[in-house]
């Protein structure tokens, strides 16, 4: 099983004709993505690696029954194409984009209120639940399927935690990154709710990060409410304070959201605290042996 | 992006929000000048990106002309050494000249964007001129908050119950009010991702005053706002810092001998992480991005071995989709060019990796590659020791 995304999942590209969404859309497609539409304002009518093109995001949920959306837009372009993907009525938005200011975010996060949309993202690697379809931009084929949710905050990181669920002969429910912005849409508790709910999802590994406070509150919700083995990691252990470390999110302000307090946060929940990256597939066999 | 207290009292008073008056000086006889015509009395303010400027000697008052001119002759080209700076301070190259004024209260606010709560938030104090995060921990009660919803902006009875909080009233409530209500326009039309003003004064005649101003921006919205892009002082940043923003790389210095090269944010700060984890210490934090290309690897490479303190480099690329063939194209390249052979350990997975270890190896250079993290890791911990 898997969470938000499956083989049925009807995806509309926003930036489909651009190089980035093109080439996406392409490897989205190969990986067997139900890819039915794409969005560039003007060159609706035409068409793009075998998809309808629209110039609105309603003409491709009216024609082609989109329900969920890749956006590949520019920044500045990226919050409102979230909203017009609301606004249409799409349930699933995974928006790849980098760089949205965070007041467009703020507005974002207001419009969604009350909507029953997931948005992932921005600033995401995507979502993939393997063998059945990916958004995004993740390499497909280092994943294979399997019972591992998988949450993080960031892009190869999740890749390399990937990597050695797989070493350990495991797979992946689905992988999702939240994105590695100040402001994003689902966070890890929602996720959590999601994989706590799939019968296809035997434990989770929580990748996060210094900055923000995510995590701790991940870990309140994992204490009380969250029965499966949580494996965690927390990258910028060794980050200085008040410098961004690449990602817009990842700051320790005020002596706030270091590493240090956030794994103290998640070993105390009970989940299983990688301190190297390296052991994150080996704390997952721990965990999932002393389940048993 | 950080700016200067004068950049930052020049964009708020655009806003409608009250400063002292001011300007800013390069030489001393130019203080000498404004404190002609602003004073006799001002205070003369080293204009660097740190707080504490004041323990640290960059803020003094005079009482004449005279004396602004050798107070500020004493600042300018100073080493100043606050507790954000470092040991080895920040070179001060301008004062801010301002009006001396008469202290009734000192009071703070503050705007910063609250991540758990999805909003901007305005914080209030009556602890004003210490830092917001001693009050925090220490008096919590003494700090007002007023989430704002970016649909409407700050309304006008959260300004005024900030303004009642902070203890005011007659026509200093309503000064604060405007005050605070310009400190929100500043912040939203700015994309500031922080506007301080620590202390917020209130003088002896009951007006109120940002005297000092700090303001920080959104880097991802800096595009559609060139007149503070260009406020950036390239001098206030490390050089090597600067080099690499050039080409979009992400790199901070850090004060290890082990060079990180990386691809992806989450993947570089555990690179550092692993590499204290096997006994050693990360010179820098280095993102080449997650679609990385042979020229940002080549230019990453650059600036990471100009380092002086760098003795070896770890690199970790996990591409997926990127041919190990061509960043390990990139690096032996770039290695050749720059004369260097220093030891370098690098991981690669993606598409070519055999053939991306056999360019490596057939180099002559001081490269090996290391099949995961961990052991990459080890190895060049070993190797700088």
């Amino acid at each position: 099983m898997s969470i938000l995304l499956d083989e049925n999942t009807r995806v509309v590209v926003l930036g489909i004709t651009g190089s980035e969404g093109t080439f996406h859309a392409g490897k989205m497609i190969e990986y067997g993505t139900r890819v039915v539409a794409g969005m560039t304002p003007g060159k609706g009518g035409t068409s793009h690696l075998g998809v309808p093109v629209f110039n609105t995001v309603a003409e491709a949920a009216a024609a082609e029954g989109a329900d969920a959306a890749a956006i590949f837009v520019p920044p500045f372009a990226a919050a409102d194409a979230i909203m017009e993907c609301a606004d249409s009525g799409l349930k699933l938005i995974v928006c790849i984009t980098e760089g949205i200011p965070t007041f467009d975010m703020l507005k974002v996060k207001t419009f969604l209120r009350g909507r029953a949309v997931a948005l992932i993202g921005p600033n995401t690697p995507g979502i993939i639940s393997p063998g059945k379809a990916k958004i995004g931009i993740m390499p497909g084929h280092i994943h294979r399927p399997g019972t591992i949710g998988i949450i993080s905050r960031s892009g190869t990181l999740t890749y390399e935690a990937v990597q050695q669920v797989s070493q350990q002969g495991y797979g992946q429910s689905t992988a999702v990154g939240i994105g590695g912005d100040p402001i994003v849409g689902l966070k890890y508790i929602e996720l959590l709710e999601l994989f706590k709910a799939d019968p296809g999802t035997e434990a989770v590994i929580l990748i996060g990060e210094i900055g923000g406070t995510a995590e701790d509150e991940a870990a309140s919700y994992i204490r009380t409410s969250f029965p499966k083995p949580v494996v965690g990691f927390i990258a910028g252990q060794t980050a200085p304070p008040g410098r961004r470390m690449g990602h817009a999110g990842a700051i320790i302000a005020g002596g706030k959201g270091t590493a240090q307090e956030k794994m103290d946060a998640l070993r105390s929940a009970g989940v299983h605290v990688a301190v190297s990256p390296a052991d994150i597939g080996a704390e997952l066999r721990n965990a999932l042996a002393r389940r048993t | 992006m950080k700016i200067h207290e004068f950049q930052a009292k020049k964009i708020l008073a655009a806003f409608g929000v009250r400063v002292p008056r001011g300007e800013v000086a390069e030489t001393p006889e130019a203080a000498r000048a404004i404190a002609e015509r602003i004073g006799p009395r001002v205070v003369v303010k080293a204009q660097i990106h740190a707080g504490g400027r004041g323990k640290g000697g960059g803020v003094k008052l005079a009482a004449t002309p005279a004396e602004a001119e050798t107070l500020a002759d004493r600042m300018i080209g100073m080493q100043l050494v606050t507790h954000q700076t470092g040991p080895e301070g920040k070179r001060v190259k301008r004062v801010l000249v301002e009006e001396a004024l008469e202290i009734a209260r000192e009071l703070y606010l503050g705007l910063v964007i609250d991540r758990a709560r999805e909003a901007a938030v305005v914080m209030a104090s009556t602890e004003g001129g210490v830092e917001i995060e001693k009050v925090a921990a220490e008096t919590p009660e003494r700090i007002f908050k007023e989430y704002v919803d970016p649909a409407t902006g700050l309304l006008g009875f959260q300004a005024r119950k900030l303004a009642f909080r902070l203890g005011l009233e007659g026509d200093t409530l309503k000064q604060a009010q405007r005050f605070i209500s310009g400190l929100y326009r500043a912040f939203e039309g700015t994309d500031a991702s922080l506007a301080e003003i620590n202390p917020l004064l209130v003088t002896k005649n009951g007006d109120v005053l940002a005297l000092d101003a700090k303001m920080n921006f959104d880097d991802n919205a800096l595009g559609r706002h060139p007149d503070i892009a260009v406020l950036r002082d390239l001098d206030e940043e490390s050089p090597l810092e600067v080099e690499a923003s050039k080409y979009n790389l992400n790199y901070i210095k850090l004060d290890g001998d082990v060079g990180c090269m990386v691809n992806g944010a989450g993947l570089a700060m555990a690179t550092m992480d692993i590499v204290k984890y096997a006994g050693g210490r990360p010179a820098n934090f280095l993102d080449v991005g997650g679609g990385v290309t042979e020229e940002a690897v080549r230019n990453a490479f650059r600036i990471l071995v100009s380092d002086p303190d760098v003795r070896g480099a770890l690199v970790n690329i996990f591409g997926g989709i990127v041919r190990c063939d061509m960043i390990a194209g990139g690096i032996v390249k770039s290695a050749r060019e720059l004369g260097t052979n220093i030891p370098v350990v690098i991981r690669l997975e993606g598409t070519n990796v055999d053939l991306g270890k056999k360019i490596l190896a057939e180099s002559g250079l001081a490269f090996s590659s290391a099949d995961s993290m961990k052991e990459a890791a080890e190895r060049i911990v070993a190797l700088v020791k």
